[in-house]
């Protein structure tokens, strides 16, 4: 019997059957990396629970009203300056009575025992406040956080925060520099 | 000269094609990679705003997401901010039950490692944005992403 060969399958259509498929693909998904800021919201208050006093010293009040305007620690302030005065307010100043108090404790993860700022950061908005204003402050905060963990770690380990691959050493400088930003309960302050 | 004449007459040689689907599948298996598949189609308008804090959200599987805007459909719907779930409007009140469907499509043990984005236009006013939170309060969906795009604002 002679061989017959076997005939050739014609495969010019495939070029075109895979560009389908690319098509559907690049229509149907997004490539587009999420990326935020993200915060952790404090679980609900019992209604019998009292409050929790703080001391005045001890708290640095934002306040954004309905025309965007910002009102740090009862001057008019702005978003500029705000990074500054968080860290500034953040960090220790012995002896200064205008400023947090601090404690010191003993950071497992560092081996070692770190002065800790008691202040709170506290963030309060109108209903009007719009949310890009709104994202800014806290854009402006979440960055004055963290360059005080950069320095920290550049301090310790001579590496930025964003740099350290360690989760014993990430897990410290968290410890060691809380992210301590409050939202007050919402409530109308208004504003002109 | 003979080399030249040889070559005289033939008509121009097809160009052999048959690595072309291998080009194209290459390319399909990396977008198929690179990209998620888009899961709603977005009902308002989305100018989210600049930040330069931000972090990336990781494991997209166990993220919900709230879209607020104004609707894309502005002679239908207004230019209110609206809430958008999943592929509807909706109320503040129906969050709670979003929060609730949204953990029961996970597994037992991520349960608590599920992130709530928020994706929210610029222009909108916090108020609609309080009321969402404090609804996610009660539901107990703390962690939260303020869906951000990374640059310089200013």
């Amino acid at each position: 019997m002679a061989k017959r060969a076997a005939p050739e399958i014609n495969a010019g259509s495939m070029a075109d059957i895979a560009f389908l498929l690319l098509i559907f693909f690049l229509v149907t998904t997004t490539m587009d990396v999420d990326t935020g800021i993200t915060r952790k919201l404090p679980p609900p208050v019992e209604d019998n629970v009292d409050d929790i006093v703080v001391k005045d010293r001890n708290v640095l009040k934002v306040l954004i009203n309905s025309h965007d305007r910002l009102l740090v620690d009862s001057k008019p302030g702005d978003i500029s300056q705000l990074k500054q005065k968080a860290i500034d307010f953040m960090s220790i100043h012995p002896g200064d009575e205008s400023y947090p108090e601090y404690k010191l404790k003993f950071i497992e993860e560092l081996g070692m025992e770190r002065q800790m700022s008691q202040g709170i950061i506290s963030l309060k908005n109108d209903r009007g406040t719009s949310y890009e204003m709104y994202i800014k402050v806290q854009n402006e905060l979440a960055s004055a956080f963290n360059e005080m963990k950069d320095e920290l770690s550049m301090e310790l380990f001579g590496l930025k925060y964003s740099q350290l691959i360690d989760d014993k050493k990430i897990k410290g400088i968290n410890k060691a520099i809380p992210v301590r930003i409050s939202e007050a309960e919402p409530e109308d302050i208004g504003g002109n | 000269m003979s080399r030249f004449k040889t070559k005289k007459g033939k008509g121009a040689k097809a160009i052999n094609t048959s690595s072309l689907p291998d080009i194209i599948f290459m390319l399909l298996f990396f977008f198929m990679v690179t990209t998620v598949m888009r899961e709603v189609s977005l009902k308002v308008k989305l100018k989210l705003p600049q930040a330069t804090e931000v972090q990336k959200l990781e494991k997209k599987s166990l993220v919900s997401y709230i879209y607020i805007g104004p609707p894309v459909k502005s002679n239908l719907y207004g230019t209110n901010s609206r809430i958008q779930l999943n592929d509807t409007f909706a109320n503040v009140d129906d969050i709670q039950e979003f929060v609730t469907k949204e953990r029961a499509d996970r597994e037992e043990a991520d349960k608590k490692f599920i992130t709530t984005s928020l994706k929210v236009d610029g222009l909108t006013k916090m108020g609609i944005v309080t009321d969402v939170k404090q609804e996610l309060r009660k539901a107990g969906a703390l962690k939260i992403n303020y869906s951000t795009r990374k640059g310089r604002d200013k």
